[in-house]
């Protein structure tokens, strides 16, 4: 077929802000053809969501389509094509052409889902809306189309909520409900953003199944060269608004002609990075450090023999879930949410914790700043030389032990309180701690400003003037305020845009070398983990799995664990696909379908076992270094 | 299920019997009782009371005995469904409430539907309409009503209908029905006289609930899974009906523990304003007299009512929300 399937022709929208009107997309225009995959790259606030947004025609009430033309030539309805962009969005026309003509699958399964409806009902509706069918008829087509995307009992899926689904069956039950009317365009909103990467291969791969058994387009909306490079035919690639450069995937990804692809491409951060290769950002921050923060507090000689900075032995924490309805009899179980983890943390290194979403990577980083009690085990905490363990300490000790310990959350949008100025968040915790006097403060919070690149005249300003990686950059400043020896980043960067998190990652890199600092890094991401950190420790289910030094890790993965975790990263490298046939179908994070000697079914001893070089595996008990390596089971 | 509403009925014993104890300390808290009221009444119209007939009634009505004596006595008849004598009425209390609480409960259950509605078209229209000129004049209307006490409204009705129309509008029925039994010609009176409280009434309520209504609906249109049913192709007017308003009512559904002792109690100012047969104005007269088991009572069975109002809403909600029915995983 030579007619393309969706034209869109030099289209604007425009918002209207207060008195002002804003462009958000400006002159766009690309195609789709029937059964193929375009992928529309950019950053947030590039407008790709909002053109996606003007092909359904469900543009905010206060956004309008100002030029161009949307041009939808249905293969179903054949005579001619529509233009999208004249149809009333309320209309009859528009309202017959979505789910069955275009439909869309959104980033956030969980809000995009009703949570008082069941999955039968919200994936049934849109056929019942489109399709006059008997309810028997239109039950059977439901549960055909569950079984399709993977749901091994449809009838039950049918008649469960939402929030009885795990974060990657619920994906699911979107895509089904996307598919349901067998539209020939499916607009698929970051559809793999908001879960972890094993379940993002097995999203992808689904939909790639479909695409190829139910023949539609996909128009992919993604920030991640990693998923383009895995699924698209065709590339758009939009920055503020604008097309900077569209083309083949190949094309695109290896020749890049514009400079923000370019730039693009060099801020995310690969495993084939040489050792002292720094990502790009768009705008690189050098720290400057003034004379009160590089003034520090020198390590006393021989501190070090007393033992790592922080060691953590056997720490395990289980929760009380309740389950049961509201009326039956409840049942409480007790869920391990960490099981027996141990690690050490040594003076200026950065230790990278990498797990899924529940593996209890945060529970960890909790427990070690004893903002959570766990059932059992320690901290320890060198204190220059002293070691204590922190969940022993009394409210004095404890209190200076605060110093000693900072953290940099995820989100830094709610991590800053909104009725602070940037000062006062900076400098809070020197009121708490009662250092220096006033004069002496506001020096130091200009310091730790022009420390992580801001300009110290902005000290006035609330933060709701600030962007998400200017406010991440408070979130460190506030950190550093209290001169601590580790700093615990819990996803820092995992909300940020990928030119913002290169920046982000060098400046905590550049920190840790001029500040002496030690970081535990916790972190999703491989990929990030790989860039910043010296030794990794990946954890699954509440247990530790493997640790050993970045190199080791990533040249020679032991665990199976780590292996599909490895293997699910998307790489931006075209030749570097991922083999989406050899995941383990989402049993990867499953102990008892490992093979041996690493399977764990509840009722064996496993321990950490020695391969040499710091690389350390969870293994059965009796299992040797031998064994594990030559593959063979103990 | 079974369990489940016999723990939450268990409970209820000892939350009851902490609020009887606050109700009787609370009424015993002002000086004197009721007969010492009752004497310095007489006093101050200028008669002799007897001082052998108190001390007789003092004895009869178990005055002389101490608090905890009386506050067992109480609440053993509560136990056993004695709610006591009325001492200003000479009568058991469950006959002097009694009387009342059908005009009440008919009064307050009209003026409720009343406000439900008015309040949900306007709240709805408001919420979609959000910033119209309709929403705008709307929300003014609103605010006056949310602003202008009930008691006010009832006294200017009170006034114009007397002045335009001759009719006195006070009571739920014309003076020479008073002490007639229920007859056709009363019920006639009742139902073109109860107009006017309903309306008031129901209109002290309209406006908050409009905003309340407006406020929830607003934050549920703007939740992505409102936009996954238009782009499903769903009808403005289905897709308003079946997903953010079904999530907007449950706010009011946690309400009925406060809408039902409304429905026995009414609003006791307007009822004196517009002197109601209802039980607000009497149980403002029991507390004033020291009337003090018609008033615990009285107030005990509201405190039923609140606790009974709060078991249906839950119930409701779990019916109602799958969430809450299923019990999403709470954790600890």
């Amino acid at each position: 077929m030579n007619e393309d399937l969706l034209r869109v022709e030099d289209v604007a929208i425009e918002f209207r802000v207060h008195d002002s009107v804003v462009r958000a997309v400006d002159g766009v225009s690309f195609r789709v053809r029937p059964g193929s995959t375009v992928a529309i790259v950019g950053e947030s606030g590039s407008g790709k969501s909002v053109v996606s947004q003007a092909i359904l025609g469900i543009l905010p009430k206060t956004a309008r389509i100002a030029q161009g033309r949307i041009l939808f030539a249905d293969p179903k309805a054949p005579g001619g094509s529509i233009d999208i962009a004249r149809l009333d969005p309320r209309g009859e026309r528009m309202r017959k052409l979505r789910a069955a003509g275009i439909s869309i699958v959104f980033q956030e399964p969980m809000t995009s889902l009703s949570p008082v409806h069941t999955v039968g009902d919200q994936v049934g509706e849109a056929l019942a809306l489109h399709e006059a069918l008997q309810p028997a008829e239109l039950a059977a087509r439901v549960e055909d189309m569950l079984a399709r995307v993977g749901f091994p009992d449809p009838r039950k899926a049918a008649a469960s909520y939402p929030f009885e689904l795990s974060g990657g069956l619920r994906q699911r039950a979107v895509i089904a409900m996307a598919l349901i009317c067998r539209p020939s365009l499916v607009i698929a909103d970051e559809p793999t953003t908001a879960l972890d990467v094993t379940i993002q291969a097995q999203i992808l791969k689904l939909l790639k199944d479909l695409q190829a058994s139910l023949g539609m387009a996909v128009m992919l909306i993604t920030h991640d060269l990693g998923v383009v490079a895995n699924m698209a035919d065709e590339v758009v690639v939009m920055y503020r608004g604008r097309v900077m450069e569209s083309g083949t995937r190949d094309d695109l990804l290896r020749r890049p002609r514009h400079p923000y692809l370019k730039a693009l491409l060099r801020a995310v951060p690969r495993f084939d990075m040489k050792p002292d290769e720094r990502l790009t950002p768009l705008r690189e921050i050098r720290p400057e450090t003034g004379h009160l923060l590089a003034a520090r507090e020198e390590w006393p000689a021989g501190a070090d023999e007393a033992g790592p900075l922080l060691r953590v032995e056997g720490l395990t924490r289980s929760f009380l879930v309740r389950k049961g309805g509201f009326f039956e009899k409840r049942t409480e179980t007790r869920f391990l949410a960490v099981d027996d983890v141990s690690f050490e943390l040594r003076r200026g290194e950065c230790l990278g914790l990498v797990g899924e979403s529940g593996c209890g990577k945060t529970t960890v980083s909790k427990m070690v700043l004893r903002a959570l009690s766990p059932d059992s085990g320690k901290v320890l905490f060198n204190d220059r030389g002293r070691v204590r363990d922190v969940h022993a300490m009394g409210p004095e000790e404890l209190f200076s032990f605060r110093r000693r310990i900072q953290f940099i959350f995820q989100d830094p949008y709610s991590s800053l309180n909104p009725r602070m100025t940037v000062a006062e968040s900076i400098g809070e915790p020197l009121v708490i701690h009662g250092i220096g006097d006033e004069a002496w403060r506001r020096e130091m919070i200009a310091e730790l400003m022009k420390l992580v690149g801001l300009d110290a005249r902005w000290a006035g300003r609330y933060p709701h003037s600030f962007s998400g990686g200017q406010r991440q950059r408070i979130g460190i400043a506030r950190a550093l305020a209290l001169k601590p020896d580790i700093l615990l980043c819990d996803e820092p960067v995992s909300a940020l845009d990928v030119s913002i998190q290169a920046q982000i990652l060098n400046l905590l890199k550049d920190l840790k070398q001029q500040l002496g600092l030690t970081y535990l890094f916790v972190s999703h991401n491989l990929a990030v983990v790989d860039y910043i950190a010296d030794r990794i420790a990946v954890m699954c289910r509440g247990r530790l799995v493997e640790v050993a030094p970045r190199e080791a890790l990533f040249r020679r993965p032991v665990h199976p664990y780590t292996r599909a975790l490895l293997a699910a990263v998307p790489d931006p490298d075209p030749d570097r696909r991922l083999d989406l046939g050899a995941l383990m179908e989402g049993r990867a994070s499953v102990p008892a379908a490992w093979p041996m000697p690493f399977r764990l079914d509840g009722t064996e001893q496993a321990g950490l076992v020695d391969l040499g070089d710091g690389h350390r595996v969870r293994a059965r008990r009796g299992a040797t270094a031998a064994d594990i390596l030559s593959g063979r089971a103990a | 299920m079974i369990a489940y509403l016999a723990r939450r009925l268990l409970v209820m014993v000892p939350t009851l019997l902490a609020i009887s104890a606050i109700v009787f300390f609370i009424i015993q808290l002002p000086p004197g009782d009721y007969l010492s009221t009752m004497v310095e009444e007489l006093l101050a119209q200028g008669e002799k009371p007897d001082g052998e007939r108190i001390a007789m009634l003092r004895e009869q009505f178990g005055l002389d005995r101490t608090p905890l004596e009386q506050y067992l006595h109480w609440v053993a008849g509560l136990a056993v469904g004695d709610l006591g004598w009325s001492f200003e009425y000479n009568l058991p209390v469950s006959q002097v409430v009694g009387e009342k609480l059908v005009m009440s409960f008919l009064l307050a259950f009209a003026a409720t539907l009343l406000t439900y509605a008015i309040a949900f078209p306007i709240g709805i229209y408001s919420a979609v309409r959000q910033y119209s000129i309709g929403d705008y004049a709307l929300t003014f209307v609103g605010f006056i009503g949310l602003a202008t006490p009930s008691f006010l409204i009832a006294l200017v009705v009170l006034h114009f209908s007397n002045a335009w129309f001759g009719t006195p509008v006070g009571g739920l029925y014309h003076p020479e029905h008073a002490e007639a039994p229920m007859s056709w010609a009363k019920l006639g009176s009742v139902l073109s006289h109860i107009w006017i409280p309903i309306v008031i009434i129901g209109l002290s309520s309209t406006a908050e609930m409009i905003r309340q209504l407006r406020a929830n609906l607003l934050d549920e249109l703007q939740r992505p899974y409102v936009v996954t049913g238009r782009a499903k192709g769903l009808t403005e007017r289905r897709l308003l009906f079946k997903y953010p308003l079904r999530m907007a009512l449950n706010p009011f559904i946690a309400d009925i523990g406060s809408i039902l002792p409304k429905l026995i109690s009414g609003s006791a100012i307007v009822g004196v304003v517009l002197s109601l047969p209802t039980n607000g104005p009497m149980l403002l007269r029991a507390l004033q007299s020291k009337d003090m088991y018609l008033a615990g009572s009285f107030l005990m069975i509201e405190a039923v009512l609140v606790v009974l109002g709060i078991l249906i809403s839950d119930i409701a909600l779990a019916l109602l929300d799958p969430r809450i029915r299923l019990g999403a995983g709470s954790e600890k």
